[in-house]
């Protein structure tokens, strides 16, 4: 085509269609590279391998019998992760010595030790000093004491990155500094660190599989169990990947359409007031 | 443990300087309402402030001159204690704050510069309003906070600030909707919503896109016509002019020059002073 020959609306519409032409066949072989991948999966498992139809059937339900407690230690964890990491945060930027060097000792050592010891830490250790907790709650308690740890940094920045000029508003107005944190830099620091605490849940919901070393029937357990029990540990492997695979995405796309949302409520909130 | 030094300004009577005589607008016989005493402020190995004091009587404006860098943003924070200074006083409407460079004092001086700052309303250079809050929000937050106004009290105030700074249609917008001077003139308001005794201004129009500076020196003009008291820290020689009762040539963390704006700006006497403004016209500024 030769462009000297259009208009410039009409050189612009042509450039517009032959993106979209682009873009269109590139997501057209990004769909079918991804369908060949699963496709191939599928059949050396299938070659490979003999799965049969009525073990799927009765290991698959069984296996999805912990979706739900996956789910609740996650959301339990990451609720009390979220507490921690508030005090966490509030001690790092303290100017109390003592404050702060309780927040640095829990953020250094929790960081800095293995999650999956930690889990054993409560349920094996805690036991010799005369301390026997359930196991759902070592779960919870070292998924969250975890986590907690790396949220603490997180919020710390967070709270670092609502512009100091905030405060100096709100305590040349009279407030308090208590008052100017809890009024205009939490609610500004909490909405920077949303996003983050939504990947930390998603990443929580794999780590959760930790709770099948203090035997709490979730989905690794459960694919453990009996994949032991029968000799196919690989097939409940490959079921339970799938449903945690299933769950990532699923929360995932949870998460955007939220922030999708937030952004909306921001635009919309701007030009309605 | 007595204080390990004596500190000057917090020990020194205050001194008018012999320029300082109350404003056209001020009622004859009434007092300073704020006096800055001997303020100094070191930055580490930095002397910012070497002993600077102001007086201001109630229906005053005074503005503060001087080049970037010589300290006068820096004194006005310290008369609401955002900068701790580290010697001198500072008295608002009865409340006396001193310098505490040792950290002597408790509790109760973080309470009197609470005090202080309800008395002294802050309009900042990048306005600084709360992008979480609506534009009524923003100006009733602290009233209800700070001083347990009920909130229909609070919000009748604010409407009333509001329409004097021509904004009261902007009402439930959110700061992110509205342009710098709409915002600056909304930090006016929410100033004048805690009705402070003071208005201090740190440059106010300095971030403001040139043709929005007009819009907020004439709310600014307007509130000093009516009495209002103001401090003015600014590089609008014109407002200065117009509206000062006095100005004040700051240099190297000092006073150098005080008196009328017709003296200090049309006729300098200090030579850094004339320095400085001699920049100006040959920008063409009027005068």
């Amino acid at each position: 085509m030769n462009a000297g020959s259009l208009s410039q609306s009409e050189l612009a519409a042509a450039v517009a269609q032959s993106d979209r032409r682009r873009e269109s066949a590139w997501s057209l072989r990004f769909r079918i590279i991804t369908t060949l991948i699963l496709l191939a999966i599928g059949t050396f498992i299938a070659v490979y391998f003999n799965v049969e139809a009525t073990f799927l059937a009765s290991a698959a339900p069984f296996i999805a019998g912990g979706i739900s407690l996956t789910i609740v230690v996650a959301l339990l964890s990451i609720a009390l992760a979220t507490a921690l990491a508030v005090l966490g945060a509030l001690g790092r930027l303290s100017r109390s010595a003592t404050a702060n060097a309780i927040a640095s000792f829990y953020v250094s050592f929790f960081r800095g030790t293995p999650l999956l010891l930690q889990v054993l830490f409560w349920y094996l250790g805690l036991p010799q000093v005369g301390i026997v907790l359930d196991p759902f709650v070592c779960a919870v308690g070292a998924l969250g004491m975890n986590y907690g740890a790396y949220m603490t940094e997180l919020f710390r920045a967070g709270i670092q990155a609502v512009p100091v000029g905030q405060r100096e508003a709100a305590v040349a107005l009279g407030m308090s500094e208590q008052t100017a944190f809890r009024r205009v830099v939490a609610p500004q620091a909490f909405r920077i660190v949303l996003p983050a605490i939504g990947n930390d849940f998603i990443a929580m919901l794999k780590d959760s599989a930790l709770a099948s070393t203090v035997t709490l029937h979730e989905i690794l357990w459960r694919a453990q169990n009996i994949g032991r029990r029968e000799f196919k540990s690989l097939q409940t492997l490959l079921i339970a990947a799938v449903f945690y695979w299933i769950m990532t995405i699923a929360f995932s796309a949870l998460q955007s359409w939220l922030e999708r949302r937030m952004a909306a409520g921001d635009r919309n909130r701007a030009v309605k007031g | 443990m007595s204080k390990p030094m004596d500190l000057r300004g917090a020990t020194e009577p205050h001194q008018l300087h012999p320029a300082e005589k109350p404003g056209v607008l001020v009622k004859p016989g009434a007092e300073p309402v704020l006096k800055a005493t001997q303020i100094a402020k070191w930055f580490g190995d930095n002397h910012v402030l070497r002993g600077a004091s102001i007086t201001v009587w109630p229906g005053e404006t005074v503005c503060i001159l001087g080049r970037s860098g010589s300290g006068k943003s820096t004194f006005l924070r310290s008369l609401n204690f955002l900068e701790d200074p580290t010697d001198g006083r500072v008295e608002i409407d009865g409340v006396v704050v001193n310098a505490d460079p040792f950290h002597t004092e408790g509790k109760d001086r973080a309470e009197r510069i609470r005090e202080l700052r309800m008395r002294a309303g802050m309009v900042f250079q990048e306005f600084n309003l709360f992008p979480h809050l609506s534009v009524i929000g923003n100006c009733i937050e602290a009233p209800i906070l700070v001083k347990g106004m009920a909130r229909k009290e609070a919000e009748a105030i604010a409407e009333k600030y509001l329409e004097k700074v021509g904004l009261l249609d902007k009402r439930d917008e959110y700061p992110s909707r509205l342009s710098g001077g709409q915002r600056q003139r909304v930090a006016i308001a929410r100033a004048l919503t805690m009705q402070p005794k003071v208005l201090l201004f740190d440059e106010p129009t300095s971030a403001l896109d040139p043709t929005l500076v007009g819009e907020v020196l004439k709310v600014m003009a307007d509130l000093a016509h009516e009495g209002r008291t103001m401090i003015v820290v600014t590089h609008e020689m014109d407002f200065a002019h117009e509206a000062a009762d006095r100005v004040y040539y700051m240099d190297q963390g000092e006073f150098v020059e005080v008196g009328p704006p017709e003296q200090v700006i049309d006729a300098p006497q200090d030579q850094r002073t004339r320095d400085f403004l001699a920049r100006f016209r040959t920008l063409g500024t009027k005068k």
